[in-house]
């Protein structure tokens, strides 16, 4: 007992050297997701505060939510999709902002902290970096060679069998989503996406089940440069991740040509938020970086750069004019209407979800 | 008196030197090992940690502990498990075969080699790890896709008129594991070889003994250390293996690995991740200690 007494003290010295060797310095931990900011926002912000940026990256929600589940990050912002914000919020890894130190908060949009509203208070705790919606990606010219008249506005397009198998010969991948991909498949056959109902749930199986022989791969990243160098033609995908593999194939000049679709039956909208741990080393230069990213110049040279909507309506003016109008990044009043947020499940009913899943990608 | 047998037992140079190996597992594999345990005793809980305590103290000096084995029936009780467990060992068995017989073909020839050559050759086997393992099983994907560099070489030649799906499917994996492992199997086995006494294999000539048979006779079984090494070193990590089945595989590859990085990752359920993590090593443990055993035989 003694003995481990001593070897977590230890260890605690150890993570309170490394906290307190980084709270001397003025700088800001920054985990984001990989190619999401234009670096020039954080250039910027050094030299308007002095505050020194560490800026890593991330490629996964569950890669950032073991960090945090671990504790003692080090890292001072963090930016989780909301639907994990809201359980990381319940395990107690954020603090609450300090509102009176975001006197850019005015700038955000109303819509956008609406629908975040419902995952929970995550208002209190986090302000919107970007969001997106879950939607259809496919290559132009091989879809409409396999079937001309190809319903590329529909999710028929992933769970029609009739449809799909057309497309096997050409590749076709799905992410490796289960708190998306479920809901997905629910939305095509009519029930809420956002149920909690484990018997619901499962009616995912017997949708996915009849279009899986056509699926290559369940993955959550791979399908970029996939669908990018033409080695796939559909796959369901994040709508900025689909706008990298179309960027990409055009500077390639390889002849790819990519499309994304928000699926008539509706799509999931996800949010990711700027949040700042409880243990954060430096939770007041946390504060003076996330209320830079609401100052609607900056995330608009973010946005432009990264081709992601933001939820920063006072931005909306100094985006450039062809994405704000492309209706796959900001939809229409209309198709936003359409769009879901997905709940949070409990533990059990999480539990059903990846086992349905695991049912679902590997047969078992 | 006696404290100075005490000194002159911990002092003694061959105690020290035993020590340092047993100092390293003690802390980078018993040490963590014991954490993972006890954390397959926990349940899952929405909290830092994600999982419940294993003492708890009430006030007396000893702590009552909370363990429960709800984690391991739940694994018994769902196939997914015990055929994520088979298929590694089935995909890691006949991966190891594989790199066996490809390693064993160019550890001999590089011990047949003229000696100016066999520095060069045994680089040229280590070269790739100067390179990302990463990096090497994404290149990979660049060269089995459909369209990749195998495909584009197939159809211009004229071999194939379709090209061939290899990428995502369970042959793509073999590729992979055998390309990864092979100087974990060529290594060991050349070390046996090459300092293997040539005057046995001069006396099975002496005698009349054909090459062929001098080498089925001879050479194979005095390099079974060698090969047994090799084996091992392949085998193990490969039923564990979680990068290469993850980019190379497809819907039909299913591995432990991928099933603990989904219990951990996606289900957030460190406990039964940490199960499942238990129940490999303990399964590994078994050819481990064989292995050991065959050792200590060939030593004496």
């Amino acid at each position: 007992m003694k003995k481990i007494t001593r070897v977590a003290l230890i260890a605690s010295t150890m993570t309170f050297a490394f906290n307190s060797a980084f709270a001397n310095e003025n700088v800001v931990n920054v985990y984001n997701w990989s190619d999401y900011i234009d670096e020039k926002v954080l250039s910027d912000f050094t030299e308007a505060t002095g505050i020194k940026v560490v800026y890593d990256t991330f490629d996964s929600n569950e890669i950032l939510e073991a960090k945090l589940l671990a504790g003692g990050s080090g890292y001072d912002v963090v930016v989780p999709s909301a639907s994990f914000l809201a359980r990381q919020i319940q395990a107690g890894v954020f603090q609450k902002l300090d509102k009176s130190k975001l006197n850019n908060i005015g700038n955000m949009w109303d819509v956008v902290e609406k629908r975040v509203d419902g995952y929970g208070p995550l208002n209190d705790y986090s302000v919107n970096w970007m969001w997106g919606t879950t939607g259809i990606g496919y290559n132009i010219g091989k879809i409409n060679d396999r079937m001309p008249n190809a319903p590329t506005g529909s999710l028929a397009m992933i769970f029609d069998p009739n449809v799909v198998s057309k497309f096997a010969d050409c590749g076709i991948h799905v992410l490796n989503a289960p708190t998306e991909m479920i809901p997905m498949a629910l939305s095509y056959i009519g029930e809420d996406p956002a149920t909690t109902d484990p018997e619901v749930l499962k009616k995912a199986e017997a949708v996915w089940a009849p279009v899986r022989q056509y699926i290559q791969k369940f993955h959550s990243s791979q399908y970029i440069d996939a669908l990018a160098n033409g080695d796939i033609c559909l796959t369901t995908g994040w709508s900025g991740d689909v706008f990298m593999a179309q960027y990409a194939a055009a500077e390639a000049n390889n002849g790819v040509e990519i499309a994304y679709t928000v699926p008539q039956e509706g799509a999931l909208m996800w949010f990711d938020q700027l949040a700042i741990p409880k243990d954060a080393p430096h939770a007041d230069n946390a504060h003076k970086f996330i209320n830079w990213t609401m100052v609607p110049e900056q995330i608009a040279t973010a946005t432009n750069y990264v081709w992601y909507a933001n939820g920063n309506l006072a931005s909306q003016p100094l985006l450039e004019p062809d994405l704000l109008s492309d209706p796959s990044v900001y939809p229409t009043p209309e198709v936003l209407e359409t769009l879901y947020t997905s709940p949070t499940y409990n533990a059990k009913t999480q539990r059903t979800v990846t086992r349905t899943w695991t049912k679902i990608t590997t047969g078992q | 008196m006696k404290n100075n047998m005490l000194s002159k037992y911990i002092f003694n140079g061959r105690n020290a030197v035993i020590a340092v190996p047993y100092l390293w597992l003690l802390i980078l594999f018993l040490f963590p090992f014991l954490i993972v345990l006890k954390i397959s005793f926990a349940e899952p809980i929405i909290a830092i940690p994600p999982f419940s305590s294993f003492f708890h103290w009430d006030g007396s000096f000893w702590p009552t502990i909370q363990a429960s084995f709800y984690n391991y029936v739940f694994i018994l009780e769902d196939s997914l498990y015990l055929n994520a467990y088979l298929s590694s060992l089935k995909i890691a068995l006949i991966s190891t075969l594989i790199t066996l017989v490809i390693g064993y073909a160019i550890a001999y020839s590089i011990t047949k080699a003229p000696t100016r050559w066999k520095g060069l050759l045994l680089l040229m086997v280590i070269l790739p790890f100067w390179t990302s393992f990463l990096i090497r099983v994404y290149a990979w994907i660049g060269i089995l896709k459909t369209e990749g560099l195998l495909n584009l070489m197939l159809l211009s030649l004229g071999i194939t008129d379709q090209p061939l799906t290899i990428m995502n499917t369970n042959l793509a994996v073999y590729i992979g594991i055998v390309y990864s492992y092979l100087p974990f199997m060529i290594l060991p086995i050349y070390a046996n070889i090459e300092k293997m006494d040539g005057s046995l294999i001069e006396a099975a000539a002496d005698l009349g003994c054909r090459p062929f048979k001098t080498f089925w006779k001879i050479t194979i079984p005095l390099s079974i250390p060698g090969i047994l090494a090799g084996c091992f070193l392949v085998f193990i990590p490969a039923v564990g293996e979680f990068v290469i089945p993850d980019l190379l595989g497809g819907t039909e590859t299913l591995m432990i690995g991928k099933v603990l990085w989904i219990e951990f990752f996606s289900n957030r359920d460190w406990p039964l991740a940490s199960a499942v993590a238990v129940i490999l090593l303990a399964m590994l443990i078994l050819p481990i200690m064989y292995y050991q055993k065959s050792q200590e035989k060939a030593i004496s």
